[in-house]
C-alpha cells in the first residue's frame, strides 16, 4: 500500500516535470539553431514567427483543457491548466520582445509607427495586454481573495482567443490554410462552451418547471 | 607515428558543429568582399567561392557556355555588399512551390527547367514558340548587380546574369500596338506543389506585366543566372525577369509566355488585392502597403545583433535612371 503510494507521487513528479519541460522544447531548439545560425537570411523574422505560433500552439492547448473533461472526462490536464497559461503569456511576451529588439532594434519611432500602421500588431498587443492580469491572477491566493470576480475575470481568455485569430488573419497575404486551421480548433473548442453552456440552461428551465 | 588512426584522435580534437558552423557564417560575411576583389580581368565575371556544401545549379552546356562567355556590366554595379549565395538560393518567395521563405529550396529541387520554350505572342511581327536557347543565344550575356526589394520590406542585393529585355523583345518586332508586356509563369500543378493548394487565394498560371516603355528600359533584364552560374530552381529557373526599381513580385519568374499588348495586364497580385497591389507596384517609400510601412526596410542578411533596417529610396535607388518614366504621374494614385 505504502509502496503503491510512493510509486504514484513519483509519478505525479515526473508528469508534472514533463509538461513543465515540454513547452520550453520550441524555445530550446529555436536558441540552438539561432546559436548555430540556422535560422537563414532572416533569423529575427523566424524567431518572432515561431514564439508567436507556439504562444497561440499554447493557448489552445490551455482552452482544450476544460473541453476535454467536460467529454472525455479526463481531468488530470487540469492541474496543468495555469501552467499552460502561463506559458502561453511567457511566449507572447518572448513574441513582443523579439520583435521589439530583432526586427525594430528598439527603435521607438519605428515602434510607434508600426503600431499605428500596422493594425494586427495593435490587436496583437492588445491580447498580450489583456493576458497580463490573467497572469497575475494567477496565483491559489489571488484566485482566494477575488472569489467569483476570478472566474469573471478569466472569461477574458475569450476575448484574447479570438483576438489572436484576428491578428493572424490580417497577416494573410494568400494562402490562408493555416489561419483556417486554427480557426476551426478555436469554433470547436468555443462551440463546446457554448454547448454546454445551453445545456445547463435548459437542465435549470426543466428543473425550474418541474418545481 | 605520423599517421594518426581515427580512434586515435581525441574528441576535443574535432571541431564541434557549433565552431565549425560559426566559421562558415564568418566566411560567408568575407565572401563578398573577396568575390569583388577577385575580379581579374577588365570585365569577366568573377570567380565566386561558394561554400563547398552548397548545391550549384550549372544548366544545360550551352547556357554554362554563355554564362562563361558573360561580361559584367560595369554600369550597374554597387558598393553595397552582396548577398551571401546562401541565402539568394534559401531564402525565396515562390508561392508555386509553398508560402514558406524556405519552401522553394526545398521542393523546387526536381523543378524540369531543361529544355524549356517560351511562347512570344500578341503585337509582334515574328510570334513564335522558341527554345529557350535560340532566344538567348543571340546575345553577349552580362552580370548586372541589383539590389532587390521585396514588398514585404526586406531587401538583397544580387549579382544577376541575363539580358536586357528590350534587345530580346526588338528581335521580335513589336506592333505599335504593343503598349504593355505581359509575362506568364508555368502552370505545372504536378511540378508545382503550390499550385495544388486548396488554401490559395492567387489565381494560377502567375502573371506580371510591365508598361512597354519599362519593358524597353535599358535597367530591366531578364535573368538566367546569378552568382556566376545557372539560376536554381527555386530563384525562376530558367527565365525571370528582374525589374530593381519594383517590388520584387513583379520580377516574375519561371516565364513561359511573353505577350505583347495593347491592354494593362491583368497581374496576378493586383487582381486578388487591388488595393494592396498596384499594376506599377514602385518601391516607393512615401506610399505604405495598407497593412505595413514601406519607409525602411532590412537588408538581409539580417543578424539577431543588428536589425540591419536602412531607408528605403524611390524606386529603390534607381530614380535617375526610371523617374522620367512616370513624369507627371500621380505616383500615390498609380501605386
Amino acid at each position: 500500500m505504502a509502496m503503491a503510494k510512493t510509486k504514484s507521487k513519483w509519478l505525479g513528479y515526473a508528469e508534472w516535470w514533463l509538461v513543465f519541460l515540454l513547452p520550453l522544447v520550441p524555445l530550446g531548439l529555436l536558441t540552438y539553431n539561432a546559436w548555430i545560425f540556422n535560422l537563414g537570411a532572416d533569423p529575427a523574422q523566424e524567431i518572432v514567427h515561431e514564439t508567436g505560433i507556439w504562444a497561440i500552439n499554447l493557448l489552445w492547448t490551455t482552452l482544450a483543457i476544460t473541453p476535454l473533461r467536460r467529454i472525455f472526462k479526463f481531468s488530470w490536464p487540469m492541474r496543468y491548466r495555469r501552467m499552460l497559461g502561463l506559458y502561453t503569456l511567457f511566449y507572447a511576451v518572448v513574441h513582443l520582445l523579439a520583435f521589439a529588439t530583432f526586427i525594430l532594434g528598439w527603435r521607438w519611432d519605428l515602434l510607434l509607427k508600426e503600431l499605428v500602421e500596422r493594425p494586427y500588431i495593435v490587436v496583437g498587443a492588445a491580447a498580450l495586454l489583456l493576458l497580463i492580469p490573467l497572469g497575475v491572477t494567477s496565483t491559489r491566493g489571488m484566485q482566494r481573495r477575488l472569489g467569483r470576480n476570478w472566474l469573471r475575470l478569466h472569461k477574458l481568455v475569450y476575448p484574447i482567443a479570438l483576438l489572436v485569430m484576428v491578428h493572424i488573419i490580417w497577416q494573410i497575404r494568400s494562402d490562408f490554410g493555416e489561419q483556417l486551421m486554427y480557426g476551426a480548433i478555436l469554433s470547436m473548442l468555443l462551440g463546446s462552451r457554448v454547448y454546454f453552456y445551453l445545456q445547463k440552461k435548459v437542465r435549470v428551465m426543466q428543473a425550474a418547471r418541474a418545481a | 607515428m605520423l599517421i594518426k588512426k581515427p580512434d586515435s584522435i581525441k574528441s576535443s580534437e574535432i571541431t564541434s558543429e557549433s565552431v565549425y558552423l560559426n566559421r562558415r557564417h564568418f566566411m560567408r560575411g568575407a565572401l563578398g568582399t573577396a568575390a569583388l576583389l577577385a575580379t581579374g580581368a577588365a570585365n569577366a565575371i568573377p570567380e565566386y567561392e561558394v561554400e563547398k556544401d552548397l548545391p550549384i545549379y550549372r544548366g544545360p552546356d550551352w547556357l554554362q557556355q554563355k554564362i562563361r562567355a558573360s561580361e559584367r556590366n560595369g554600369q550597374y554595379v554597387t558598393d553595397e555588399k552582396l548577398t551571401p549565395y546562401f541565402h539568394v538560393m534559401s531564402y525565396n518567395n515562390f508561392y508555386e512551390f509553398g508560402t514558406g521563405k524556405k519552401d522553394p529550396a526545398r521542393h523546387a529541387q526536381d523543378f524540369n527547367t531543361d529544355p524549356w520554350k517560351v511562347e512570344i505572342s500578341g503585337e509582334v511581327g515574328k510570334p513564335g514558340v522558341y527554345n529557350l536557347e535560340d532566344l538567348v543565344k543571340p546575345h553577349l550575356l552580362e552580370e548586372r548587380i541589383y539590389r532587390l526589394r521585396c514588398v514585404e520590406a526586406w531587401s538583397m542585393v544580387v549579382p544577376w546574369v541575363g539580358l536586357s529585355l528590350g534587345d530580346l523583345l526588338k528581335k521580335f518586332e513589336p506592333t505599335s500596338k504593343a503598349k504593355y508586356v505581359e509575362f506568364t509563369t508555368l502552370f505545372d500543378p504536378e511540378q508545382m506543389p503550390g499550385q495544388r493548394s486548396r488554401f490559395s487565394t492567387l489565381e494560377w498560371p502567375y502573371v506580371e506585366g510591365l508598361r512597354i516603355d519599362e519593358a524597353m528600359h535599358p535597367l530591366t533584364m531578364l535573368a538566367v543566372g546569378v552568382y556566376g552560374n545557372a539560376l536554381p530552381p527555386q530563384n525562376g529557373a530558367p527565365l525571370r525577369l528582374v525589374v530593381p526599381w519594383k517590388y520584387g513580385f513583379k520580377s516574375i519568374k519561371s516565364i513561359v509566355r511573353i505577350r505583347l499588348t495593347d491592354k494593362m495586364p491583368k497581374t496576378t497580385w493586383n487582381q486578388m488585392a487591388p488595393q494592396e497591389y498596384g499594376f506599377y507596384s514602385n518601391v516607393n517609400p512615401a506610399v505604405d502597403h495598407p497593412r505595413w510601412s514601406q519607409a525602411s526596410e532590412r537588408r538581409l542578411p539580417s543578424s539577431l545583433f543588428n536589425p540591419n533596417r536602412i531607408d528605403t529610396l524611390p524606386f529603390n535607388g534607381y530614380a535617375e535612371e526610371v523617374a522620367e518614366l512616370y513624369r507627371g504621374m500621380d505616383l500615390k494614385k498609380w501605386y
